[in-house]
């Protein structure tokens, strides 16, 4: 029978919410890792049994997890994150040199193609793979050469890899993005990553290359969650940055906000969401209102849903990788708060409800669609 | 044989109950100890490049501070003989 997993890292642990395919009853597992930190739980697209994750903390470092029953029981896999050659030292906060060390991984993301492969993002800035189900993990040379620049374009110590269905290393497309974003240097960033990645994952369909087409169009219905989160990072440092504007403007002019990359409207994928929505939904706080905004003009108009999410004295925040989509034929969407909600929307954004209230601040929201 | 006592999200990470018992003359050696007989703990107490203890991990003996000691130091005779167990701890921190 056809249902949703809904994977939920925390601050203090990690949480799977199963339901049907209604997805109105919800069965609450957890928490695993209780007392780590765990910023990213995410189901294998190849295995939906295959589970990864990344409970972190000041105390004990880094740990990567693996469950393969679907998050009921877990196993440590390898943790072990070194650098490739001399790191040497990148620019801090203060402006001084500081010596580039391995903190902890930001996301996890499990190859389309291959139950062993997985890439994680991590802080320092890097990107690493294992190729043998997490025994070992190596750091992509390509994005070792570029460290440094990785670190000043992103503003941030950290990267966060993602994949789309139809590029199957779309981490090179992300980095692509950036670089139009005027984040890396073009033609040399393009050049480290040739060393890395397929040249058809480089180039895409040359159709769509130009300027504004920062991806390619996905094939049937697969990238949703992966898309989403990409931009939902790229709202994460927006908000970093420049908070107080992002709050301020969020409700009148969404749309030039966020500057989406697609610009032209696009056919209907399903009923409720376009294709891409899940780019284009981004729930905000402003003025005490929790809502999300959703366009169906591929970004150049957007409405705010708000039925079921609270409407007055609401001040929780929506960190970068806490919003999800499934795959089901009515849109589901998904969203974690920092105030340890996670709400539901089984209508593609029309009505929300919340399947569980008072989880640790939630830091991390990935859906996996069960056959 | 000495004792060892871990902090709580070890014991979970390690599926121990109570104290780990195995051979050891040194701290060092009772990490590696630890860490070949339970894989899972690699990484968390001592960074596994640097081999160094982590910032918030102490090591305690017969209400002794070990932390800051070599690591190739001989243990507490106490310990040695098992009266006394070598305390991980996690140290507190924050408000």
């Amino acid at each position: 029978m056809p249902g949703v997993r809904v994977l939920v890292g925390t601050r203090k642990g990690a949480f799977v919410l199963t339901s049907d395919e209604g997805r109105r009853q919800w069965q609450v597992d957890g928490p695993h890792f209780g007392g780590w930190e765990v910023l990213h739980v995410k189901g294998s697209p190849v295995d939906p049994d295959l589970v990864w994750a990344a409970p972190s903390g000041g105390w004990f470092g880094q740990l990567i997890q693996r469950s393969q029953d679907g998050g009921r029981s877990w196993d440590p896999v390898g943790n072990e994150f070194r650098y490739d050659g001399v790191p040497g030292t990148h620019q801090w906060y203060d402006g001084t040199p500081h010596p580039w060390e391995f903190a902890k991984v930001w996301h996890l993301e499990p190859s389309l193609t291959d139950r062993d492969t997985v890439h994680a993002g991590v802080e320092d800035a890097a990107l690493f793979k294992t190729t043998d189900g997490g025994t070992s993990w190596q750091e992509l040379s390509g994005t070792a050469r570029a460290r440094h620049r990785l670190v000043l374009a992103a503003g941030r110590r950290r990267a966060l890899p993602a994949h789309d269905p139809a590029a199957p290393d779309r981490r090179a497309a992300d980095l692509r993005r950036d670089q139009r974003r005027g984040r890396l240097p073009h033609r040399r960033r393009r050049q480290e990553l040739a060393a890395d990645q397929p040249r058809a994952a480089l180039g895409g369909d040359p159709g769509r290359r130009r300027r504004g087409r920062a991806l390619r169009a996905p094939a049937g219905d697969a990238p949703v969650a992966a898309r989403h989160a990409v931009h939902a990072e790229a709202l994460g440092r927006h908000a970093h940055r420049r908070r107080g504007r992002l709050l301020a403007r969020g409700e009148r002019q969404p749309a030039q906000r966020l500057r989406l990359p697609h610009r032209r409207p696009r056919p209907r994928a399903r009923d409720g969401l376009r294709r891409a929505d899940p780019e284009r939904l981004h729930p905000l706080p402003p003025d005490g209102r929790l809502r999300v905004y959703r366009s169906r003009t591929g970004g150049d108009e957007w409405e705010p849903l708000t039925r079921g999410l609270p409407q007055e004295h609401c001040y929780v925040n929506v960190l970068r990788d806490a919003m999800a989509v499934d795959r089901l034929d009515e849109c589901g969407v998904y969203f974690g708060t920092t105030g340890g909600q996670v709400y539901a929307s089984p209508d593609g954004g029309d009505s929300w409800s919340a399947i569980v209230r008072d989880l640790p601040a939630v830091l991390s929201v990935e859906v996996q669609t069960l056959p | 044989v000495i004792r060892i006592v871990l902090p709580a999200h070890l014991r979970a990470l390690a599926r121990v109950d109570g104290e780990v018992q195995l051979e050891a003359g040194t701290v060092r050696e009772a990490l590696a100890g630890l860490e070949a007989a339970h894989p899972a703990l690699r990484g968390t107490i001592r960074d596994p490049v640097t081999q160094e203890r982590r910032a918030f991990v102490r090591f305690y003996a017969c209400s002794e501070d070990l932390s800051h000691d070599p690591p190739d130091d001989p243990l507490p005779a106490r310990v040695l003989s098992g009266e006394e167990p070598l305390l991980v701890i996690g140290a507190m921190a924050g408000g």
